[in-house]
């Protein structure tokens, strides 16, 4: 059993999905066909390298991430680290082949340029399963990834940067490396293929070490080597082993500077410090304002006004933010369904034919499965604020000659194209400098804050302005994680789990976001089943359908978006007919899933946790309880497995195991974090992560509530990585879909209390 | 006013009630102190006054009556001490974005400043309030585990 690919021929009910996904894939084919030929001929063509745009005399850009100068060694790391340690990463991939330490020497994330496109971030927004490696959904891929590189998209997300730089960054250390030998080898007279390299240095057969610093501009004269050969993985230095992320001593020290922490100065002056108040409701206008008793509040430079709402520039951000407050506003009310309640009722209205958006999934004869006796439940994802600790913010500086901004974003074309359409300049004289972020979970995905900010340089032409938003707009007014009810029916037969039906309903979150970066595009949009549709599992009958509800309230990305929202549903109710079913949910699953990698991560967990069922011995503080979960996001197969105990003062949160095959693990001390981190955000977020509406407000306005895990919460935590599946892959999100219903099912084991609304403290207390 | 910031002595003219936290970042251009939630939620603020960790988002200027450390004098202050956490830090590869890092690592100190061998249930009541949105907690328990054996033992100080 397989999930719905193009040319399949499927048995699946109803024409309506049918034509839908028809349409699809002939768009697709025909994306293909034109695609080749023209990709093919673009393909051949590399991107300009943007490094040697105003390169100095004497230096040298071999490739365009990798520069070298009199001063040494520079490494270009384009992708935005937002804390998954992608920076470093990056950095270990280059030196591997270019003999570099790469804790000593520079790196930067370079300019906005297509040489930066990402095309794993392309490649895996089809609609297929990550394990079907079948003819049609290998073209797709190939022919995004295309897109990608015409396109040049040069973005940060998704969990694809380790795959699409794995190769190229390597291949740009080994061209810079042969290139400097290449110089040395026509500076002192000798052979290159007599020559090697170490430590930042050719060294001459005679032992004598030229450090490539010198050979800058000898390099600079030649055109780049490019007929290099990868080491193998047997003659890695860097990778597979344990590495210090090269930013880890700057963020203990405190010596890191994120975007508010700059201070630039520009011609009319320093550094002025700003922040926006926004209407309430998302979008909606501002009315009328009256900034008289701001104006006249200490040390405020200007009051800007927007379509819907303000911004304050003061020499403070405090006084910034007191200005802010101080501004009489009405504002209108919002466009979209203003209570809880009121979008819970507009998804519900979506789940109607005539809403069907796509149909991925559709095995067996599930209408026929599902006539007798059948189990039916209906789980509920609400919204969901990203909440990065560092506020976003953003610093512009208007000249005439140029525009400077600085800011930490994962889509720096967006915004510095975004920016210029803003100031009405040519996007040619916006530079962005990329920073690191402080936290991100798929919230640097937007850039009306870095607009917001130019508007608010505008008002003080020649000084830079930083603005920074504060917690509570970031709470309330950052566009959240979709809504998302799934509606679920399943039966059980001979103790085994015989039929499910995933009814996935949602905003989105595509469409959403899209149209406000660039324009929606076409067609399904299979985030609002991912991490339901392409679950590697053998059902007999197996349905997901996915239902899009009419675009309300702007929604947006998250960690892992869609794949946590459908893990839990699908996974939540998994649980549910193998508890039915009077079957083992390790072993249930065990035999239900026919790929081999993910069969492997659950069996590793299981055997970590030394799983014996999901029911405990009660413990000295109450009943204890396991649950186990499975989902396959972003390539990835995870396992996460929780044990819980109900206390007196409420569930708490005793171990947890979690495994994931990411094919090859390049960094086994950063993969451990981001696979622990992922899970913890994952079960945080369970408990506490939801955002409420009242008259089209978010409630929620600050980490009093909706805060993740805190210390006193946090589980003990095992982790182990397996490299059997076929394709490296990235490691940020796959760990917090899986995390939700493992604790779900745990809790269940404990208390007999089916969760199935996040955020699960509204059914039940947590110690 | 005049204020001693990681033995430096200001004069700061700015409002009484201007929380600590906007003096250091935005008069000063002391920056480790971060801005996370303006509320005490957070930690992200974390500094000393005089022998206590607080919260310099919530303390006003007025209300400061003590030399004032930050991330960037902390090793200065309390040289064995951060030393060894910093060290810690480190050696675990604790820090993810980073960003609630440094008032992390100043409740730290304030902690094995005050309790050289807290058990695991001290750690956390003293950690409570520093919230980390990339969850590093299992490594954060780790490392103050490891600075409180190094500080016991002849572990490694630099101060």
């Amino acid at each position: 059993m397989r999930a719905r690919t193009a040319g399949s021929s499927g048995t699946g009910t109803g024409t309506g999905p049918r034509l839908v996904t028809r349409r699809r894939l002939l768009a697709v084919s025909a994306a293909v066909a034109g695609g080749v030929a023209f990709g093919a001929w673009r393909l051949a063509q590399p991107h300009d390298n943007p490094l040697l745009d105003g390169l100095a005399d004497r230096a040298a850009a071999p490739t365009p991430f990798v520069r070298i100068d009199a001063a040494g060694v520079t490494l270009i790391t384009p992708r935005a680290d937002v804390g998954q340690g992608i920076q470093s990463l990056q950095a270990h991939l280059i030196a591997e082949e270019l003999d570099v330490d790469p804790h000593a020497v520079a790196l930067e994330p370079g300019p906005v340029a297509p040489a930066y496109y990402n095309a794993a971030l392309m490649a895996e927004g089809v609609p297929f399963a990550a394990w079907d490696r079948g003819v049609v959904a290998t073209t797709a891929r190939t022919a995004a990834a295309a897109m990608a590189h015409v396109l040049g998209i040069h973005a940060t997300g998704g969990s694809t940067s380790t795959p699409d730089l794995f190769d190229r960054l390597r291949l740009a250390g080994a061209v810079a490396r042969e290139t400097l030998k290449a110089a040395a080898a026509h500076v002192h007279g000798v052979a290159r293929a007599d020559l090697t390299t170490a430590a930042g240095a050719v060294v001459l057969p005679d032992g004598t070490r030229v450090a490539y610093s010198a050979l800058a501009a000898q390099a600079s004269t030649l055109d780049p080597v490019t007929d290099v050969a990868l080491r193998p993985a047997s003659a890695w230095r860097h990778l597979g082993r344990p590495m210090a992320r090269t930013d880890m001593a700057a963020k203990c020290t405190g010596r890191l500077a994120y975007g508010a922490d700059l201070r630039p100065v520009g011609p009319a002056g320093g550094t002025l410090f700003a922040t926006v108040r926004l209407n309430p409701a998302f979008d909606a206008p501002m009315r009328h304002h009256d900034a008289t008793a701001a104006r006249a509040m200490r040390g405020v430079h200007a009051v800007v006004p927007f379509e819907d709402g303000i911004g304050v520039v003061a020499d403070n951000t405090w006084r910034a933010m007191q200005a802010a407050e101080a501004v009489q506003i009405a504002w209108d009310p919002p466009a979209y369904p203003p209570t809880t309640e009121a979008l819970w009722a507009h998804l519900d209205a979506a789940h109607t034919p005539d809403r069907r958006d796509s149909r991925l999934r559709d095995d067996g004869d599930v209408d026929a499965a599902l006539a007798g006796t059948v189990l039916e439940a209906e789980y509920r994802v609400p919204l969901a604020a990203h909440a990065p600790l560092e506020p976003v913010n953003a610093t512009v500086l208007i000249t005439p000659e140029r525009v400077e901004v600085w800011t930490a974003t994962q889509v720096p074309g967006f915004a510095r194209d975004a920016v210029a359409a803003a100031l009405g300049r040519d996007g040619d004289t916006v530079v962005l400098h990329a920073l690191p972020a402080g936290g991100s979970f798929g919230r640097r995905l937007e850039v009306r804050e870095v607009v917001l900010a130019a508007r608010l340089a505008a008002a003080v032409p020649g000084r830079p302005v930083q603005s920074t938003w504060t917690r509570a707009h970031e709470m309330s007014r950052a566009y959240p994680r979709p809504p998302q009810i799934g509606r679920l029916k399943g039966a059980v037969r001979d103790g085994r789990v015989h039929a499910l039906a995933l009814d996935s309903i949602a905003p989105s979150m595509v469409e959403s976001w899209a149209a406000r970066l660039w324009s929606a595009p076409p067609g399904p949009d299979a985030w609002i089943t991912i991490g339901g549709h392409d679950q590697p599992y053998a059902l007999p009958h197996y349905r997901v359908t996915g239902y899009r509800a009419p675009a309300s309230l702007p929604v947006a990305s998250w960690r892992a978006p869609g794949a946590t929202a459908n893990a839990f549903c699908h996974e939540g109710f998994l649980d549910e007919l193998i508890h039915a079913a009077g079957a083992d949910p390790v072993a249930e699953r065990l035999r239900l899933l026919h790929h081999a990698p993910s069969r492997a991560v659950l069996q590793a967990v299981a055997e970590m946790a030394g799983w014996q069922g999901p029911h405990l011995p009660a413990g000295a503080d109450g009943p204890r309880g396991r649950g186990v979960a499975f989902c396959l996001s972003h390539g990835v197969p995870a396992a996460v497995l929780v044990e819980v105990t109900a206390t007196d003062r409420g569930i708490r949160l005793d171990r947890a195991w979690a495994t994931a095959d990411i094919g090859r693990v390049l960094d086994p001390v950063n993969a451990e974090a981001q696979l622990s981190g992922a899970v913890l955000f994952g079960l945080g977020h369970a408990i506490d992560g939801a955002l409420t509406l009242a008259d089209g407000h978010v409630q929620q306005r600050n980490f009093d509530s909706h805060a993740g895990l805190r210390i006193d919460q946090v589980p003990t935590v095992e982790v182990r990585l397996l490299e059997t599946g076929a394709r490296l892959r990235g490691l940020g999100e796959p760990g917090t879909p899986p995390a939700a219903p493992a604790l779900a099912a745990a809790v269940f084991a404990a208390t007999g209390t089916r969760l199935r609304a996040m955020p699960f403290a509204d059914t039940v207390d947590f110690a | 006013m005049r204020l001693t910031v990681d033995g430096t002595t200001h004069q700061v003219d700015a409002e009484p009630e201007m929380p600590l936290l906007w003096v250091l970042r935005d008069e000063l251009g002391y920056t480790g102190p971060k801005y996370g939630c303006g509320a005490g939620l957070c930690g992200a603020c974390t500094v000393h006054v005089g022998e206590a960790a607080v919260r310099s988002c919530q303390l006003p200027l007025a209300a400061v009556d003590a030399p004032v450390t930050t991330i960037h004098g902390v090793v200065d202050a309390h040289g064995r001490v951060a030393a060894a956490v910093l060290d810690a830090w480190i050696a675990h590869q604790v820090a993810q974005c980073g960003y609630c890092q440094p008032g992390q690592i100043m409740q730290a100190v304030d902690l094995l400043a005050q309790d050289p061998a807290p058990g695991d249930e001290a750690i956390r009541a003293a950690m409570w309030g520093n919230l980390c949105r990339c969850a590093t907690y299992p490594r954060v328990l780790a490392a103050i585990r490891t600075a409180a054996a190094s500080l016991a033992g002849d572990g490694p100080a630099r101060g």
